[in-house]
């Protein structure tokens, strides 16, 4: 599975989970639209960890958190294997 | 002259109970004719009036070594097995220690203590001794990482509970337990054993489970008692379906209703209770309706033990508290009233208090405070479930989050876990608020136990 299927399938799931209803997963969709809050996002980063075995946010100290479902991705697809 | 009579546990034994055995898993010793024993070479007469440091490397010499200088020595301090000898040299100078019980004299000149007396088996006959004093019990704490604290006890206050009780019904009970005897919870059950006629069992940390329950039954143990961790490990093992005991009995450590129930369905003819202990605060109750938590009535003043909530955590009063913490640089036990802070925090619901958690081992999620006990009696919940452990782990987003790790019952089909887990925390959202709620759940398949027999919650 490719990391962005990965992404958008935990996405899914924690949405399914948070009760909260998606907009269509565009990669210029700004992820405060995507209806989840500070928690949802951090159940999300945990989960993406422990599948992946990277956490991007937390590697580098200036690495701002991404304003898009395309920067959030492409922050998982850079990490260096 | 004392104005009242002076009961140590010599008194307590006499030949005329016949039967009456102490064992662990390599002897059998009798009780009927201890007090014309000796574990102590003969030597009982030099640890007179002398602060007695109890360092054995088994429960079993232990236990009769505490029954012959109990009434004759001024004090005595248990070592239980796994005390960090580092703080050995402290705990000496603060407990004022003069004299030394072991099994490796050699080693003990280390100490510095001049007098060292071997504590070996078999027994030698000796003359019965007779209770001069009332000796001071010295226990240590558990579950701090430093140097332990040093809780000091009379037989009296250790007892309380037991003789507030009053004897058994039935034939006269073989008692067990989990614990090591040099703990409060198992030196309750030893002291139970020793009062109430019966014979006691000991458990031996090198043996497989399966081995110590054939030999729970084999001696026909009919009491016991142990932590919830203890009992899950039981329930997990798959060899409480060959026992059968008559009183089971948990303490510690939280009893969820979780198990509880499940207890109450692998042994569906014993009656199931937990009780509510600590080194420092004593008996406080046990509580025997099935259900966990207890009731609200309990509070004030019942049968000598005065409880109260202040702040969250329940407070106690009674006979059966430690006096204090002994030591150069010792706090205070209780409050100005005489109140121990138990630190467990409780929470009414309807008419009853439910133990919610411990208050040094709360975490902090986004600036939250979280009690992982209470999210674990929601997971434990899940028919599935039968162990569990929640913690925090770093979150660069909130600072925090929870995570779990669950043991699932035996025999749980493992292509079921996704569905599990889905249904977990679906019971976790309905019951916690948000934060509350495992952001991961990990099917794990053992959960560290600390030696005291409590859930492992270190790295937390």
């Amino acid at each position: 599975m490719s990391v962005r299927s990965k992404v958008i399938e935990a996405i899914q799931q924690i949405a399914k989970e948070q009760h909260v209803t998606l907009p269509a997963l565009s990669d210029d969709l700004s992820l405060h639209e995507t209806g989840f809050d500070s928690l949802a996002f951090a159940i999300l980063v945990a989960r993406l960890e422990d599948e992946t075995g990277v956490d991007p946010f937390t590697i580098s100290e200036d690495a701002a958190f991404p304003a898009t479902v395309g920067d959030f991705v492409r922050a998982y697809e850079n990490v260096p294997a | 002259m004392s104005p009242r009579e002076i009961f140590a546990l010599r008194d307590h034994l006499g030949a005329e109970l016949k039967g009456r055995t102490i064992s662990d898993a390599h002897d059998v010793v009798s009780l009927t004719d201890i007090l014309s024993h000796t574990v102590l070479g003969g030597r009982l007469h030099e640890l007179s009036g002398r602060a007695v440091l109890l360092k054995l490397s088994d429960q079993l010499r232990s236990g009769l070594a505490m029954i012959e200088l109990d009434g004759i020595a001024r004090r005595m301090l248990l070592c239980p097995p796994d005390l960090n000898p580092a703080h050995l040299d402290t705990l000496i100078a603060d407990a004022g220690i003069d004299a030394v019980v072991t099994d490796e004299p050699d080693r003990r000149t280390e100490t510095g203590v001049s007098l060292v007396v071997a504590a070996h088996l078999p027994l030698q006959a000796a003359a019965p001794a007779k209770t001069e004093r009332a000796t001071e019990w010295l226990m240590l704490t558990s579950g701090t990482s430093g140097v332990p604290k040093i809780a000091g006890h009379s037989l009296e206050a250790l007892t309380g509970a037991i003789v507030a009780e009053g004897p058994a019904r039935g034939p006269a009970p073989v008692w067990a337990t989990f614990y090591d005897i040099r703990r409060y919870g198992g030196l309750q059950i030893f002291l139970r054993a020793i009062l109430s006629g019966g014979s006691m069992v000991l458990s031996d940390p090198h043996e497989a489970l399966a081995a110590h329950v054939a030999r729970l039954n084999a001696r026909g143990v009919s009491h016991i008692s142990g932590t919830p961790s203890h009992w899950r490990k039981l329930l997990m093992s798959g060899s409480a379906a060959q026992f059968a005991p008559r009183y089971v009995r948990l303490s510690g450590e939280i009893a969820d209703q979780a198990v509880l129930d499940g207890l109450k369905a692998a042994f569906p003819n014993s009656s199931v209770g937990h009780a509510y202990a600590s080194t420092e605060a004593g008996v406080g109750f046990a509580v025997n309706d099935g259900l966990e938590g207890f009731p609200a009535d309990y509070l004030g003043n019942r049968n000598g033990v005065e409880m109260k909530v202040v702040d969250g955590s329940l407070r106690i009063r009674s006979a059966r508290t430690a006096h204090a913490y002994v030591g150069r640089n010792a706090a205070a036990l209780t409050d100005a009233d005489g109140f121990v802070d138990s630190g467990d925090i409780v929470e009414l619901r309807g008419d009853r208090y439910y133990f919610v958690g411990r208050r040094g081992g709360i975490i902090n999620i986004g600036g939250l405070k979280v009690h992982p006990e209470e999210i674990e009696a929601v997971i434990n919940r899940h028919p599935d479930v039968r162990m569990s452990r929640a913690k925090s782990r770093k979150s660069p987003i909130t600072g925090g989050i929870v995570v779990a790790d669950v043991i699932l019952t035996e025999g749980t089909d493992p292509a079921r876990a996704k569905e599990i887990r889905d249904q977990i925390l679906e019971q976790c959202r309905a019951q916690l608020t948000s934060h509350k709620v495992p952001a991961v759940i990990r099917f794990v398949e053992t959960l560290d136990v600390t030696p005291a027999g409590k859930l492992a919650r270190t790295d937390a």
